[in-house]
């Protein structure tokens, strides 16, 4: 009974962290067709950012929304002067989101140095909780928590607002989305800063848990990229089962058999393209 | 016809290009007010491509557009929609993982009188109001091409472009379109890409024939019906 508590509870973490790091990636590369590289940066900033403004206001609140408008912005910028400049063109666009990996990740290690910086949580989180006899951080079921509000308001926003639904229908068919009259080059920017913002909100909730130091990102983009393609290019609701699944997997074989942890991930990836090509809750193909 | 006073939209000499492709090589073209104009001509002519280029879809490389005496060539496609212009493609594109309320909902502009707008599309389309709630992806391709025309008369528009309705339509739904068109035309000015020529000379006032990315001719209905060498020099019909 222990062990499996443990395993739903941490797997679930685990999870939802994957969902946090790869909701926006899906997002981003749903509607604008763009693989964002990069997005592993734009956590790993995350976790610095969050790491810095709790610590200076004092406010771990504060600092994970501060963390998340902050690399919103950012998101922004880029997308704006870096991005939108190389529409059309996939190729010139990996390069540079390649390419933007390692002048964030130097940057950080300019500013931050190359050691990691270890956040405790805050102290209404810092204790532990009992469910079912078994005792669980409470810092994990947070994280639980933070990744079932944000999939629930993220679900909302795409299926009740007319940006939501402009998003899902520009995912489907982007040429289309200017045939009536919508101007697509303002809805790019505003997604992609949304899925910028929810990797830094990702980094800012995971310092507590990984810390914050320079070559997260790479680690990070990896796990990212596992989502989109198990969930399936487009789906929000892909990546987030997806995540989970992820999540259990990671847990169960870093448990059981440690050394098979990141095999695991590529493992399941296989499988699904293998079964799915188009993942779990992938349509068929759209424009992009 | 009384209503037909002056031209809503003017092509001179346009040229399109698609990538490295010249498509259009000089399109004259002229839309009255209230009046339905047809582009007809044989596949890969350049009637599609003509469409593009007015939308702004696909930007001109030379030529004017004029939209109500506005040049509007360049601009980018939102903004053209944007200013009155009603944009019904080809092959649909309706957004298949929207609703049909979600589809029309979105092509709403802003200061539209959304309801009243609503109340017309379910007058002339009730298919609309029967599915409305439901995923467009599940309607029919008759209805598919319905929702496609009334994300276009969701709005007030100074004009609508319709790319070839009938294509891929039973003949017993292409003769319903023909009514609903024909209804559609009374309050609009369209301007109409067609090869079905049912559907065209039923719908048409004036007709252009584009050939090799060009306008060749051009002539009223009666011109083309009375003239069976224009249909064969042309139309191969």
């Amino acid at each position: 009974m222990s062990i499996l508590i443990q395993i739903i509870i941490y797997g679930l973490s685990l999870g939802m962290l994957y969902f946090l790091l790869s909701s926006g990636f899906s997002l981003i590369f749903g509607l604008m067709g763009v693989l964002n590289f990069a997005h592993g940066s734009m956590f790993m900033w995350g976790c610095y950012l969050g790491y810095i403004l709790s610590l200076s206001t004092g406010s771990f609140l504060f600092g994970i929304i501060g963390a998340a408008v902050c690399i919103g912005v950012m998101g922004l910028v880029m997308e704006k002067w870096l991005i939108q400049p190389l529409r059309g063109n996939q190729l010139r666009q990996i390069l540079l989101t390649f390419g933007l990996i390692y002048v964030l990740e130097e940057l950080a290690k300019v500013i931050f140095g190359t050691r990691a910086y270890m956040q405790f949580p805050p102290e209404w989180l810092s204790g532990s909780a009992h469910i079912f006899s078994e005792t669980v951080p409470q810092y994990r079921l947070f994280m639980i928590f933070a990744g079932v509000i944000v999939f629930l308001l993220m679900t909302l926003l795409l299926k009740k607002t007319k940006l939501g639904m402009i998003i899902r229908a520009g995912t489907d068919k982007p040429r289309m989305v200017q045939a009536i009259g919508i101007n697509v080059a303002r809805i790019f920017s505003i997604t992609f800063a949304l899925g910028c913002a929810l990797a830094g909100l990702g980094g800012a909730i995971a310092t507590p848990f990984l810390g914050a130091y320079p070559t997260i990102d790479m680690e990070q983009v990896f796990n990212a990229i596992a989502v989109v393609i198990i969930g399936g290019v487009g789906s929000f609701t892909g990546a987030f089962y997806a995540s989970v699944i992820l999540g259990f997997i990671s847990y169960i074989t870093s448990y059981f058999v440690p050394e098979l942890s990141m095999a695991s991930t590529l493992l399941a990836m296989l499988v699904v393209v293998m079964i799915r090509p188009n993942g779990l809750f992938g349509g068929k193909t759209s424009e992009n | 016809m009384d209503n037909i006073t002056e031209n809503i939209l003017e092509l001179h000499d346009v040229e399109t290009f698609i990538g490295q492709y010249h498509i259009l090589f000089g399109v004259n073209i002229t839309v009255r007010k209230g009046s339905a104009t047809v582009l007809l001509g044989r596949n890969g002519g350049g009637k599609t491509t003509t469409l593009e280029t007015i939308s702004g879809l696909r930007p001109p490389f030379a030529g004017t557009i004029l939209l109500d005496g506005k040049d509007i060539a360049g601009l980018p496609a939102y903004e053209i929609i944007q200013s009155g212009v009603g944009y019904v493609p080809e092959d649909r594109d309706i957004f298949s993982d929207l609703t049909i309320e979600e589809n029309l909902l979105i092509s709403s502009r802003k200061g539209n009188d959304y309801d009243k707008r609503l109340e017309l599309v379910f007058e002339l389309f009730p298919d609309m109001k029967k599915y409305f709630k439901k995923k467009s992806r599940i309607l029919s391709g008759g209805q598919a091409q319905m929702l496609s025309i009334s994300r276009a008369l969701i709005n007030d528009n100074k004009l609508i472009l319709i790319d070839e309705p009938s294509k891929g339509l039973a003949p017993i739904l292409i003769r319903e379109l023909i009514d609903r068109i024909n209804i559609i035309k009374k309050d609009n000015t369209v301007l109409l890409v067609e090869q079905n020529w049912e559907m065209a000379t039923s719908v048409g006032d004036y007709f252009y024939i584009v050939q090799d990315g060009m306008t060749v001719f051009e002539c009223t209905k009666e011109e083309l019906l009375a003239d069976d060498t224009i249909k064969q020099k042309y139309l191969g019909v």
